[in-house]
């Protein structure tokens, strides 16, 4: 395994916002991470980068281990070695990701710079031949540019260079396409992709979008209020869905062969990290929702083949509502 | 860069007549016949009369100003009523000590202030914090001729280390730099240290730690970059500040300075004199804002556009 | 509409229900409080008339009898303080209600019209920036006479600019929601539009500025006092006290100390009382930019 997450648990202050969360990554492979805002996916994400303390959080238990080393154990100067340099981040606002007054070309310079055995013009030549890969027109041009003065996809391309020139093993992309035009996103996925099939990286993603999870994830893992609910290979997931949640999820993704009305959303909202449900947490959204599930916490139990969710009713596999 | 500095420029030059007729309204403005206000008590009719046709008081008002301002761009602000001398020489024997005076206090705002500033948001909501924060609150609600009082009080005559008042010797300038300079410190550790914590917080921060940078590195060469473009326009809109806050503190330590001179011109109601000292502190207070909008557009690319 | 008055008047209910932010705030609004009150009953309060002299007790330290010392004529102190607080609290109001009701206008009006009137009412208004505040005000007192009243003007003038642009921005924003857009697709005038949509938003923000920009104003009264162009003799004001204190710093320090004092907490009190206001409110988010 890459990276293993056994049992995260996360803190803000007595506030508990990832209550055991577990998922791993080989090289060569995508995990999707799924669920709605305040799930957990970015923290979980920050956590893994040791980025916590920036926003007032801890990890409070689990482990956190990368290509067998426990990353909780890390010195501060180990862990920084770590971040772009085996683990990086792509994060989800290319308009706020890139330092405004900074060429873009240097910012790409830097994490290789801080990472590999490089000086600055061979950093330079990795930097060009990295745009050229990542289909950045007049990437020469290009590297002399503020972030202000490209659009956004360009920008997301930026941001992934930045990422990548420290040849990391381990990519984490939050939200990688979220801000950007409907026609660019696919191209930003692709990218993605092939990198991962290039460079035999292992690549973390993102999103709320089970559509985009459907077209480029081999696995699953979906998470609501701070716990994975359900975890599996994507067909599995997509073709018998064991949670409420899930099922959900899957009925949000438009089909062109849908009738008007049948697009249905969750109803409720995601409860605050202040004001925890007991039980399921899903239960005062769950149509199925059974006196149990109102004051037990189900376990993530094995439904199939590296198949498991969280849900009392696991045994009936449900149709995608 | 150099187009943008020349619209800069080209953009003061309206202004700067706006100013000069502000100015040369003053001695119309004053209650009183503008010739009494421009001679002494006592002078005979005919020595008026004499005076009037100098600044060409018997014509129209715009053509005194027409005339009175082709001189003062010549650098003729006329002769000071009391002391019966050239405004322009008196300026120049004074500017020189306001100059030091400011800008030493310039640099004390900015050095103190950012450092203290940038302390204060590494240390945030920490005892640290909360002791500079309080110095910084008493710093800029403390009237400045009132701190110099205390500080002569303190350090010159109960201590005795430094002297009381005037600029004979280097010392002197101590006690009315701190106390200059300890208004404008404040507000630039207050805007240093909101900034950081604004900035801190953006995403390419955190990217920048996702990237390896070290802590200490993002602190000082991309968050502090960015928190010193509004301190920057801060400590440039500062200058009018501390030149008008050097008028009291002067005038305290008994210092010469265009703002005791003024201070002094006013009293008398040496109109000339006003007239030329406004103009001076007016002209630094533009040339001020100036630096401050280039200094601000070589450290950000984005400003350099948008004022287009 | 409704929904903009509606939240107006929630704004309004928590400006009076929920003026406390936090310990400094609660204990500086207490203290701003306390010297409101001082200042109301000062004739009631005061030990001693203000212009009380007692040539025999000239520069006596703090003691028992005058809890503050006495002045180089005999005068209290203490009295003189209490005194002084009517006159530096209502110079420092009064200019900055003038000042902020000025500003407000004038902002309005430039802001909703636009155009040739704004252009040229701006430039003007903004020379007062080519001056520094403290000089400006120290001209104009001297143009008007010393005094109360052109002490009360000089300051008001200072502001004036800082509150014109803050209305014109805010006004300038708003015009170009949608709830002004309805109003005026459905015939509102341009009166309405300013009294009932524009100004009841655009005001919180001044009205914030206005207070923090007090504390400021009590700085300068004090200062133009310092300089002997405010409050004339023997009216108390804290700047006078400290200017006529000073020629006897070496002596009686602590008549030019306490009133010195008495502006710095005030300007404090105001200050951090203003800010535990503003957080309470979240007003920073409310102010729109241009």
């Amino acid at each position: 395994m890459l990276l293993s997450v056994e049992n995260l648990q996360v803190q803000f202050g007595r506030l508990q916002a990832l209550a055991g969360v577990s998922f791993s990554v080989n090289r060569g492979e995508v995990l999707g991470l799924v669920g709605e805002s305040g799930s957990g996916k970015s923290l979980s994400a920050m956590a893994v980068m040791g980025l916590l303390p920036l926003s007032g959080g801890r990890v409070s238990g689990g482990s956190i281990h990368f290509d067998g080393t426990d990353l909780g154990s890390l010195s501060p100067k180990a862990y920084r070695k770590i971040r772009g340099g085996k683990v990086a981040l792509v994060t989800q606002n290319p308009m706020t990701s890139l330092d405004p007054v900074v060429r873009v070309g240097q910012q790409i310079d830097q994490a290789a710079l801080l990472h590999l055995p490089v000086d600055r013009t061979e950093a330079k030549a990795r930097t060009l031949a990295l745009m050229d890969r990542l289909r950045i027109p007049n990437a020469e041009m290009v590297y002399t540019l503020y972030p202000h003065q490209l659009s956004g996809g360009l920008r997301q391309r930026i941001v992934i260079a930045m990422a990548l020139a420290g040849e990391p093993d381990l990519l984490i992309a939050d939200e990688p396409t979220t801000a950007l035009d409907v026609t660019v996103q696919a191209q930003i996925i692709q990218l993605l992709i092939e990198l991962v099939q290039e460079r035999d990286l292992g690549l973390v993603l993102i999103t709320h979008d089970m559509g985009v999870v459907a077209r480029t994830c081999d696995r699953v893992a979906v998470m609501y209020c701070g716990r994975i609910v359900e975890t599996g290979p994507v067909e599995a997931i997509f073709a018998s869905p064991r949670h409420p949640y899930t099922r959900a999820l899957i009925g949000c993704i438009p089909r062109h062969d849908m009738a008007p009305g049948d697009l249905v959303g969750i109803p409720g909202v995601v409860p605050s990290v202040a004001a925890m449900p007991s039980g399921c947490r899903f239960h005062p959204r769950c149509a199925q929702a059974v006196s149990r599930c109102f004051t037990e916490v189900p376990p993530l139990s094995a439904a199939g083949d590296n198949h498991a969710s969280a849900c009392f009713l696991t045994d009936q596999p449900g149709e995608a509502s | 860069m150099a187009d943008y500095v020349l619209r800069r420029i080209l953009a003061l030059i309206p202004v700067f007549f706006f100013v000069t007729v502000v100015v040369f309204m003053i001695v119309h403005l004053v209650p009183g016949d503008p010739i009494d206000n421009l001679v002494r008590i006592g002078v005979t009719p005919e020595q008026k009369a004499l005076i009037a046709a100098r600044y060409g008081l018997d014509q129209p008002l715009y053509l005194q100003y027409w005339r009175w301002l082709t001189l003062v761009l010549q650098g003729d602000f006329g002769s000071a009523i009391v002391l019966r001398r050239p405004v322009m020489d008196l300026i120049r024997e004074n500017i020189g000590y306001s100059l030091t005076l400011g800008g030493l206090a310039l640099c004390f705002s900015a050095l103190v202030g950012i450092t203290t500033g940038a302390i204060a948001a590494a240390w945030r909501n920490t005892l640290v914090d909360k002791s500079i924060m309080g110095v910084v609150l008493l710093g800029s609600t403390v009237p400045a001729f009132w701190l110099g009082l205390l500080l002569i009080l303190l350090f010159a005559v109960t201590l005795g280390w430094l002297p009381v008042s005037g600029a004979k010797h280097w010392t002197a300038l101590i006690l009315p730099v701190v106390t200059v300079g300890l208004g404008g410190m404040a507000l630039v550790a207050r805007v240093t240290r909101v900034s950081m914590m604004d900035i801190g917080r953006q995403d390419f921060v955190t990217l920048l730690h996702a990237k390896g940078v070290p802590a200490w590195a993002v602190q000082v060469r991309h968050v502090l970059r960015h928190a010193l473009i509004p301190v920057v326009t801060l400590l440039s809109l500062r200058i009018g500040l501390i030149v008008g806050g050097s008028v009291t503190v002067e005038y305290v330590f008994a210092r010469p300075g265009i703002g005791s001179l003024l201070i002094r011109a006013l009293g008398q109601r040496d109109y000339p004199v006003v007239q030329g000292c406004l103009l001076m502190l007016a002209m630094a207070v533009m040339i001020g804002t100036l630096l401050g909008d280039l200094v601000q557009a070589a450290m950000d690319p984005r400003q350099r556009e948008e004022s287009r | 509409m409704s929904l903009s008055l509606k939240t107006q008047g929630a704004a309004t209910l928590r400006l009076l229900g929920k003026p406390f932010g936090g310990i400094g705030g609660a204990i500086c609004g207490a203290g701003l409080g306390l010297f409101i009150f001082v200042a109301l009953f000062a004739p009631l309060l005061a030990p001693y008339a203000y212009d009380a002299q007692d040539l025999a007790r000239i520069g006596l330290p703090p003691s028992a009898e005058n809890w503050f010392g006495t002045d180089e004529f005999g005068r209290d102190v203490l009295s003189r303080v209490i005194y002084g607080a009517r006159i530096s609290l209502s110079v420092g109001l009064t200019a900055v209600a003038l000042s902020a009701s000025a500003g407000i206008l004038i902002g309005a009006l430039c802001g909703y019209f636009g155009g040739r009137f704004d252009r040229i009412t701006m430039a003007a208004i903004d020379l007062t920036w080519c001056f520094p505040e403290i000089l400006l005000a120290l001209v104009l007192v001297a143009i008007l006479g010393p005094g109360l009243n052109s002490t009360v003007i000089a300051i008001a003038v200072a502001y004036l600019a800082q509150f014109t642009r803050l209305t014109r921005t805010q006004v300038r924003a708003l015009k170009g929601e949608t709830f002004v857009e309805v109003s005026r697709c459905l015939g509102a005038g341009h009166a309405h539009i300013l009294l009932r949509h524009l100004l009841p938003n655009a005001l919180a923000p001044v009205i914030v500025v206005a207070m923090l920009t007090t504390g400021d104003a009590i700085l300068l009264e004090a200062t133009l006092g310092f300089f002997g162009m405010g409050a004339q003799p023997p009216t108390p004001s804290w700047g006078a006290m400290m200017s006529s204190g000073s020629a006897q710093l070496f002596n009686a320090p602590w008549v030019v100390i306490i009133p010195g004092l008495f502006v710095a907490l005030s300007v404090i009190f105001i200050n951090v009382y203003g800010d535990a206001i503003l957080a309470a409110l979240d007003v920073k988010n409310r102010i729109r930019r241009a």
